[in-house]
């Protein structure tokens, strides 16, 4: 991640998150045909990026002014799509819902895989453990909601049955509007655990064995150097795995869909969630552009503030 | 494995708790064991329910072996059992035609795979090893798609789509992700940079043009990292929801994770066929489980490379 942006051209705005201290390409030999081939090989991916990313976003932030039923061409009509959000109280519930989502996904989805990882990394380098805790990121969104939902259910979910027999309580999960939204983040943790565990173990492989040997010279607790030395020393990927897990949180989508729909009562409308059903359910594709451009300016200031913390005293390994 | 009073420092090892190994040795492994229970118990619950007969299962939910074991579950998923057949067991009746939905999954997710994955390594290629005006600023532009949420993008390009009279089919499905995928240029681009110069020199010595470079040296050196980015791009495309979900409103494309979905809704709120879902849910989720024995130790790596690179 660090690397994304390998150059001057970048600017302090650049788009991309990362920042400039990168490699840039070896300089080529050079070579008379260098310039046409490159356009020749590059066209297929510009054409992609044009057609359907450049375009299509252009066209969305065009809607968000339009009042356009898919059906009607798009009428212009300037910033009342904005000014509904604004006064749109649901908007504003289901980005309650989404950041309280966000932020129970990210919490317990980083602390968790941290210490999965740091434990992994101490006791065993199996392939075969880190295969086995990565096996919910390989199966679909659809998949993992539906099995869930099953084991969750109120009357027959083996996980109700078992909180029942030990507490003698009764929990709904999803069909409660109190637990609707943490049984959603207790699934997505379950599924992006594995695949954050995997990318911090790889951090972890990255820190010189040295740095422990004189951290634990001058004396250092296991907990002083797990504070002093780990976790700084993994910031770059620590702050990777935030930015994934709160961009990915901010658009969940599948599991929403297919176990609460948003339910009960809107208790579980993530924005994601709302933009469709605008979209697709009401078919204002205007309204709905004007949500999903709120959540891309959203998310751009999120990451940026994210990249911006984190720089702040960045120490990496050099 | 060392035992825990081996002196020697394992490299692994670094970090241990070498002064007191005991305790806190098992409490991590208490702490492995109970995530890799949490995380592979719902696969086994899967496979549990789906050779359950529906009807017996209020009888025993707690019980850890099947409920009155029966392969019906895997006839009515893959629509092999007759109506009344699927009733008695407490099917819905809905039917769910799994052949022609697993061969839409792997039309999609094999063509996009194919087609992403060529398009980003000539791309890589020119970004990485050719010089030329612009570049840099291309890429940056190229780059900035991985900060843009798909659900801005994903609406006008339903709109697109539906203008050239392309929904409910592979085209709709497949043409948008199919020529451009950000971080696929940037992670073969990345590996590219990296690969030493002196081959390319040795080869346009002999009067090898760059096409052939291209062809004939750089593609072979990055046959691992195309294996990898094709694996993790198969995996991705063929868990895709939203978009089929947008476009697919008939059988005729319409992948199997998004069949799911729907069997789902068409199985009665009240008294759903858990059995025959979890057997849907197996087969949805067979080809990625088959995927991960075949190649499990280079989808481990290659996530912790996306990270480190």
């Amino acid at each position: 991640m660090a690397q994304i942006v390998n150059d001057r051209q970048a600017g302090p705005g650049g788009a991309a998150p990362g920042r400039r201290r990168g490699r840039s390409a070896p300089p080529a030999v050079h070579h008379r045909g260098d310039a046409r081939l490159a356009w020749l090989l590059i066209t297929p991916a510009v054409a992609g990026f044009l057609v359907f990313f450049a375009y299509p976003a252009a066209r969305g932030v065009y809607y968000s002014f339009t009042s356009f039923h898919i059906l009607v061409p798009a009428r212009w009509v300037g910033l009342a799509n904005w000014d509904e959000l604004l006064h749109d109280g649901v908007f504003w519930h289901s980005l309650g819902v989404t950041v309280y989502f966000v932020a129970l996904s990210v919490v317990f989805g980083v602390l968790l895989s941290l210490l999965t990882a740091v434990v992994m990394h101490r006791l065993t380098r199996s392939t075969v453990v880190r295969g086995l805790i990565l096996l919910p990121f390989l199966i679909s969104g659809v998949v993992t909601a539906l099995v869930w939902q099953w084991m969750l259910d109120p009357q027959l979910g083996i996980v109700s049955q078992v909180i029942e027999k030990v507490t003698g309580l009764h929990p709904l999960f999803f069909g409660d509007g109190a637990w609707a939204v943490p049984s959603l983040a207790a699934v997505s943790v379950w599924k992006s655990l594995g695949y954050n565990a995997v990318l911090i173990f790889a951090g972890l492989g990255t820190i010189p064995p040295t740095v422990y040997e004189a951290g634990r010279l001058d004396g250092a607790s296991e907990m002083q150097m797990f504070r002093r030395l780990t976790v700084p020393l993994l910031r770059p990927i620590l702050v990777m795995v935030v930015v994934l897990t709160v961009v990915g949180s901010f658009q969940v989508f599948d599991i929403v869909q297919v176990t609460t729909q948003g339910g009960p009562a809107n208790a579980s409308l993530v924005l994601q969630m709302y933009i469709y059903r605008k979209g697709f359910g009401e078919l204002d594709f205007g309204y709905a552009s004007t949500m999903s451009l709120a959540l891309f300016v959203l998310l751009v200031a999120v990451t940026y503030a994210q990249m911006r913390l984190a720089r702040a005293g960045e120490s990496d390994l050099s | 494995m060392t035992s825990a009073t081996t002196p020697l420092p394992r490299p692994a090892a670094i970090a241990g708790r070498r002064r007191r190994p005991a305790p806190g040795r098992v409490l991590a492994w208490a702490y492995l064991v109970v995530v890799l229970a949490v995380t592979v118990f719902p696969f086994y619950w899967i496979l549990r329910t789906a050779l359950s007969n529906n009807l017996q299962l209020p009888s025993s939910p707690s019980s850890l072996l099947p409920v009155d074991f029966t392969w019906g579950a895997f006839e009515r998923a893959l629509g092999l059992a007759s109506r009344a057949q699927a009733q008695a067991q407490g099917g819905s009746g809905a039917s769910l035609d799994t052949p022609l939905y697993l061969r839409n999954s792997i039309i999609y997710a094999t063509v996009q795979t194919v087609l992403v994955v060529s398009c980003s390594a000539a791309a890589a290629y020119a970004f990485a090893r050719l010089r030329w005006r612009g570049r840099d600023a291309v890429f940056n532009v190229l780059l900035s798609a991985l900060m843009v949420p798909t659900i801005l993008t994903l609406l006008p390009n339903f709109v697109f789509i539906r203008d050239v009279h392309q929904l409910n089919g592979f085209t709709g499905l497949i043409l948008p992700g199919a020529f451009f995928s950000a971080f696929n240029v940037f992670f073969l681009r990345q590996f590219m940079l990296g690969l030493s110069r002196e081959t390319e020199e040795a080869a346009i010595m002999d009067g090898a043009g760059r096409l052939r470079i291209f062809f004939r040296i750089t593609l072979p050196m990055s046959a691992a990292p195309i294996a990898t980015l094709s694996l993790l791009t198969f995996i991705n495309t063929w868990n895709e929801y939203f978009w089929p979900l947008l476009v697919s409103n008939n059988d005729h494309a319409r992948p199997l994770t998004l069949a799911l979905g729907v069997f789902k809704q068409s199985s009665p709120q009240a008294a759903p066929d858990w059995a025959g879902l979890m057997a849907a849910t197996l087969i949805a989720a067979l080809p990625m489980l088959a995927l991960f024995m075949a190649f499990g130790r280079r989808i481990v790596d290659s996530i912790g490379f996306t990270g480190i690179k």
